[in-house]
């Protein structure tokens, strides 16, 4: 529960000795109540006030690191259940499945579809970034450690899905310094599986058979002083599942129990068996709704492109708008003698009227300059796509790359018509539909 | 010591609309909770699948859902087929060949479509619009005179004609209103207000609060829907009460994820594939976010989805 800046200054030394950089104890405390300053950064306060204070104004969901390098990614930290609340901070990672069950062939197989999901939308890397690596009951250590080296090969972070703590010690032995996930702590095996996860240095995934078997392991890891979990909350089907991964993360968001303050693992591999779309869906669901990892039988760009599409919206600051990079973007193989059409870098924006025109079938260079991520409109009245600013434009570098001298801007900025023709000598202004939708009639009659 | 599990509970509860006749009828809303907790509190009415169909035919679908309708000639043969479809609940035709800027088809000629419809199948329906404000009035008019007692769903009511619409529809022919706005809470209050204004009953209003394609602005989708629940259930706002009817296929199919051919795209794989997640993954994440009904055209598509809603119940 977070404490007010009166009950945090009960606790301090009360000497306004300053050394903290506030003038007054009570200022201090006002500020580490509103999270701008730690606690820690009183020279004065003593353990247990710490102690006592680090716990109640920690934040309710840890951020847990998993990955080395490039490959290194931050899970959970969420501070609200809704997205406009605030924002989402730790986009969903996917995962896929491997296992020792599988023969070689179908390991290839998987080994050499993973790395084709690979591009680039808005800015944003989309990759397969985790592998899932499972050990069937019945595999030996040196099968498995086999595995887990094969999959290291991709150079993605695994999460390694064992729960014999002697074949997960050889298995880690392999891979411990990509900082892989152990997942597989339950309540008979959670001690053995502490001290192999420790010792690695790497992440526990802790498992049981409801959610209170999860909560008193998750306790019991606590008091050995481990506080680097992930919880896994796959439950027997997609009900007991959906209801975990909520009330995990309600638990520790809305009721402030950290006992449940960690990430969490969904795996659909054994929830949607052998069905490809139901998967689809259960992927969009858990990404909606807390899964922090999700591990899938199969991520083609099928599954890859709406998924990404729907992760890119749905963890967006919904203060901040999505920005498209500045350029020419060249549609329906566009040369220097096509069209030029203009709009703003507002994401949205960009691909509803850029979808429009690759539908028209007509050549087309789009050109987009900076608008501040604005819509048509709201950019045009904060004087941020203007006539000054879209012939600037044009002038640096729509100029000297593009022969064309036809530029077709937005109807909901006919207004700037005049002014381009003013500041753009050599150029014809065509006013062009005021929504998207009118976009194929209006190049067609064009043409 | 135990988890300690604080269930979340609403006094308010989302308004419960029936839609069709006799024994075949399907019941949308009356739950209290956020969708599928149901470990809040049971889930009254689960959410339903239609199966979206055009008066254009067949042309527009995708290859799976094309054979899937082989050997239909008739738009009675089509509603047939969709009505049987595995997982599908309703039947919502699409009335796009009116748009005055395609076909344009007459609104006599449109009528005569839907009585072929509503003469096939007994199931419930969802009559949607043109998506043009002017044609829609006079048409969907004519719709729910057509369709008197049948207990259908007019969809496309909208700010600019809720009058025309609405009136011929809640209060003339005791259809079902289906108001629609633009991703926005406030716009679907206020044109549910004006709806009721009109006389309508509330409990005679469905909502569409408008969606979008999974990666295309979706985040507006997700938060309007979130804050609508929870305005609806938590704030009791009975102007938000109404059930969501999410038209899914109209939005996703035309995306290039959706549409570009595998000639184009030979990296992305098998068309019809993409098309059926693309469609899926949006209507997972509407009945996440709080849609109690999702309209979906490919077959596959409305098989997934209705499996994960069971499989949720």
């Amino acid at each position: 529960m977070a404490l007010s800046g009166i009950q945090i200054f009960k606790l301090t030394p009360k000497k306004n000795c300053k050394e903290c950089g506030c003038p007054t104890c009570m200022a201090f405390s006002m500020k580490v109540a509103q999270g701008a300053m730690k606690i820690e950064q009183c020279p004065h306060m003593s353990d247990e006030a710490i102690a006592s204070l680090s716990e109640a104004t920690a934040p309710p969901m840890k951020t847990i690191k998993i990955g080395a390098g490039s490959e290194e990614f931050s899970l959970g930290g969420e501070t609200v259940m809704f997205r406009h609340e605030k924002t989402y901070v730790s986009k969903t990672r996917y995962a896929v499945n491997l296992c020792t069950c599988m023969d070689e062939a179908a390991v290839d197989a998987k080994l050499a579809e993973i790395p084709k999901v690979d591009y680039e939308r808005i800015g944003e890397r989309m990759y397969v970034e985790l592998v899932n690596v499972k050990c069937a009951e019945g595999a030996d250590a040196a099968a498995y450690t086999a595995l887990v080296q094969k999959a290291a090969g991709l150079g993605r972070t695994m999460i390694l899905e064992c729960s014999d703590p002697e074949i997960a010690k050889a298995a880690l032995e392999v891979c411990k310094d990509s900082k892989p996930v152990l997942n597989g702590a339950n309540p008979s095996n959670y001690e053995a599986m502490n001290a192999v996860a420790t010792a690695a240095g790497v992440v526990l995934g802790v498992t049981g058979a409801d959610l209170n078997e999860r909560y008193d392991t998750v306790a019991a890891l606590e008091k050995l002083g481990n506080k680097n979990l992930v919880i896994d909350v796959t439950g027997a089907d997609v009900k007991e599942t959906f209801a975990n991964a909520v009330l995990v993360r309600r638990a520790a968001i809305k009721d402030q129990d950290r006992t449940f303050g960690y990430p969490s693992i969904v795996n659909l591999v054994a929830l949607a068996k052998g069905d490809l779309h139901l998967q689809a869906a259960l992927a969009s669901l858990f990404t909606m709704k807390y899964g922090s990892i999700i591990v899938m039988e199969q991520l083609t760009y099928a599954e890859a492109l709406p998924l990404y599409g729907l992760r890119q919206n749905v963890f967006t600051d919904p203060q901040k708008p999505m920005k498209v990079e500045t350029g020419i973007y060249p549609i329906n193989g566009a040369d220097e003698n096509s069209i030029v059409l203009t709009t703003v870098d507002f994401a949205l924006t960009y691909f509803v009227a850029s979808g429009e025109m690759e539908r028209s079938g007509v050549p087309i260079n789009l050109v987009i300059s900076d608008a501040g991520g604005l819509s048509v409109l709201t950019s045009w009245a904060a004087g941020k796509f203007s006539g000054t600013t879209i012939s600037k434009y044009i002038i640096e570098n729509v100029e000297p790359k593009v022969k064309c001298r036809k530029l077709v801007i937005p109807g909901k900025v006919a207004v700037l018509k005049g002014d381009l023709e003013a500041k753009l000598p050599g150029w014809e202004i065509i006013v062009g539909p005021r929504e998207a939708v009118q976009l194929v009639k209006f190049l067609k009659d064009l043409q | 010591m135990p988890f300690n599990q604080k269930p979340q509970k609403f006094n308010a509860k989302i308004n419960t609309v029936t839609i069709g006749t006799g024994d075949k009828t399907v019941t949308l809303g009356g739950n209290s909770t956020f969708p599928f907790y149901t470990f809040d509190a049971p889930t009254v009415n689960t959410p339903k699948v239609g199966v979206e169909i055009s008066d254009l035919g067949l042309e527009a679908l995708p290859e799976g859902a094309k054979a899937y309708y082989e050997g239909c000639t008739t738009m009675a043969d089509i509603a047939k087929k969709a009505a049987a479809m595995e997982g599908a609940d309703f039947v919502a035709l699409v009335l796009e060949g009116g748009d005055p800027n395609g076909e344009d088809k007459p609104v006599e000629d449109l009528i005569a479509v839907v009585k072929e419809v509503a003469d096939a199948v007994d199931c419930p329906l969802v009559v949607e619009g043109c998506k043009n404000v002017e044609k829609d009035s006079t048409l969907l008019a004519k719709v729910a005179e057509a369709l008197q007692g049948r207990n259908v769903v007019v969809m496309s009511e909208k700010e600019e004609n809720y009058k025309a619409v609405g009136a011929a529809a809640g209060l003339a022919y005791n259809q079902i209103v289906g108001a629609e706005s633009a991703v926005d809470i406030n716009l679907a209050k206020q044109l549910n207000v004006v709806t009721t204004q009109l006389g309508i009953n509330a409990q005679n209003i469905v909502m569409n609060v408008g969606t979008a394609c999974a990666g295309y602005g979706y985040e507006y989708v997700v938060s309007t829907m979130d804050r609508i629940k929870g305005a609806a259930l938590g704030q009791n706002d009975n102007m938000l009460q109404m059930p969501i009817i999410t038209p899914v296929a109209s939005e996703t199919w035309g995306v290039k994820e959706a549409s570009a051919s595998e000639a184009d795209m030979p990296e992305w794989g098998p068309q019809d594939e993409r098309g059926i997640d693309m469609e899926v993954m949006t209507a997972a994440a509407d009945l996440a976010s709080g849609s109690d009904a999702v309209i979906l055209r490919h077959p596959q598509s409305v098989a997934a989805v209705s499996k994960m809603i069971k499989a949720l119940a």
